[in-house]
């Protein structure tokens, strides 16, 4: 079994190991998660689930907090716009 | 999302770190019927996190995770908990659906995060908590070869600074705002605790030749797209240091919103509680961080304590209480050592942003003289953190105090707040929402 998997990021192949969050994918493809109200790229920033700056698009469900959720085979992962 | 399902517990459990394991370990061995709901996919907090999977017997994780196998308790992971819709039952969400817990006893323990200060630059992606980066990498991201300033308050910055470094980091300044005489009582005192002096030999090992520096703190972050280097405030001098992340935090706060929304009384943000551990509402007692930041120790025995009283075995609870007022007494000290100093107050100009959610300015927020008021005019603390990260920035930057909480205590679905289906027997309806 290989310990990697793939997923997209913004459409681009992205490997992770298993057991990997999307918020670390996001980060490994150089993607924000999200921009802010005023037009800022934002990226992690807790890492625990409190802050919500790793929100993103996770197959379709806005808002899903990235840094709290592993990464599926053939995720679609998208910034939140 | 569309599953519903309810649990009754005679103990229950919220939060999955040393405190909760520990609660939930004493009581299930005291024969209760217990469940443990925790936000994570895995027990264990911040603290032990990803060391579930790492197999070795010799450590405290390890003894507890070996206990929480040991006796039947209802784990659910993933599931955070939002709303006391009445006395004795906690609603918790998860990515499948909502739970309704029941209790008879119910112990908190909700853990910290990490305190964050403003400065300009600190919005830029790949600036973050230093126990933020830490669980990132603990969580995939890959971190060798990347340099990693480390920098705030608190003993935490040395754990990390050691972790990464050991993870193929390269680490070329660690920067603690607390002055060098204040850390050396503080290393003086750490011989009364035979426990934490082996702890801090060892660190003191796997961070020597990392450049630390005390009385030192971020004053900006700088860089297009993401973070590409930090100036420092170093001995009344400024440095700029190229890096990949600034990992910065400045020390823990309890997590007691979910507490306060419980009616329990906190007092400068901690949860009050009785020897039994027990908060000012009966039967729910409250254990770790929460009471007040004090390490990994005092948050075991505060557990085991709640543990035990929430199960009715007071007796036993007793025998640790000379244990815990040790713990305590090395909390006083923490606090002590690592107080922010007033410089960190002016490290925001005017348009730095203090509420991240709402992209509020320092200059928007010192026009008003209550978090209250600033909330009200400018949105602060009105997005989805609910102030979480604001609330303590505000807290030390303006001294305003946080408000009632109000449910729900984390943002929820709608399909959560409308709660379970009236009937049982009527079908759920999929499809109409997203």
């Amino acid at each position: 079994m290989s310990n990697e998997l793939t997923v997209r990021v913004n459409g681009r192949q992205v490997s992770i190991s298993v057991g990997a969050t999307v918020a670390a994918a996001m980060m490994i493809a150089g993607q924000p998660c999200r921009t802010s109200v005023t037009g800022e790229p934002r990226g992690p920033l807790c890492g625990m689930g409190i802050c919500y700056e790793c929100r993103a698009v996770v197959n379709g469900i806005p808002h899903s907090r990235t840094c709290q959720m592993l990464c599926e085979p053939e995720m679609d992962i998208r910034s939140d716009e | 999302m569309n599953s519903y399902s309810q649990e009754r517990f005679d103990v229950l459990v919220v939060g999955a770190g040393p405190a909760g394991i520990a609660a939930a370990v004493c009581a299930a061995e005291s024969g209760a019927r217990v469940g443990i709901v925790d936000d994570n996919f895995a027990p264990g907090g911040q603290i032990w996190r990803g060391e579930l999977a790492t197999h070795s017997d010799s450590t405290e994780s390890s003894r507890w995770y070996g206990r929480l196998k040991n006796v039947e308790i209802k784990a659910l992971h993933g599931n955070r908990v939002f709303h006391q819709p009445e006395p004795g039952v906690l609603l918790a969400e998860s990515v499948a659906g909502l739970s309704e817990l029941k209790y008879r006893n119910l112990v908190l323990a909700t853990g910290a995060r990490e305190r964050f200060l403003p400065f300009p630059g600190w919005t830029l992606p790949n600036v973050m908590g230093a126990g933020g980066l830490q669980a990132l990498v603990k969580s995939g991201l890959p971190i060798r070869g990347k340099r990693v300033v480390v920098a705030g308050t608190g003993p935490l910055l040395l754990a990390v600074a050691s972790y990464l470094r050991k993870h193929g980091a390269e680490i070329p300044l660690i920067c603690e705002q607390a002055p060098w005489s204040k850390l050396v009582r503080f290393g003086l005192a750490l011989t009364r605790f035979p426990q934490k002096i082996g702890q801090g030999l060892r660190l003191r090992q796997d961070i020597s030749g990392i450049p630390f520096s005390a009385g030192s703190w971020p004053v900006a972050a700088n860089g297009k797209n993401a973070l590409q280097e930090v100036t420092i405030s170093r001995a009344g001098k400024q440095q700029t240091i190229h890096c990949d992340y600034l990992a910065c935090g400045f020390h823990l706060v309890p997590n007691s919103e979910l507490p306060a929304l419980l009616g329990c009384k906190t007092c400068n943000g901690s949860v009050q509680v009785n020897e039994l551990q027990e908060t000012t509402v009966e039967g729910i007692f409250c254990a770790g961080e929460p009471t007040g930041i004090g390490g990994v120790e005092l948050a075991l025995v505060e557990g085991q304590i709640a543990g035990l009283s929430a199960a009715k075995r007071n007796s036993e609870a007793q025998v640790l209480f000379s244990r815990r007022e040790k713990y305590r007494r090395f909390a006083r000290m923490m606090d002590e050592t690592f107080c922010l100093r007033p410089e960190l107050k002016k490290l925001a100009s005017a348009d730095t942003l203090v509420c991240r959610c709402e992209d509020v300015s320092y200059a928007r927020l010192q026009e008003h003289c209550s978090w209250r008021g600033a909330k009200l005019h400018t949105r602060c603390g009105m997005g989805s953190c609910q102030g979480r990260i604001c609330g303590p920035a505000t807290q030390f930057l303006f001294k305003w105090n946080p408000d009632s909480v109000r449910p729900p205590v984390f943002p929820a679905r709608v399909e959560s707040l409308i709660g379970p289906p009236a009937e049982q027997s009527i079908p759920v309806v999929t499809g109409g929402h997203q």
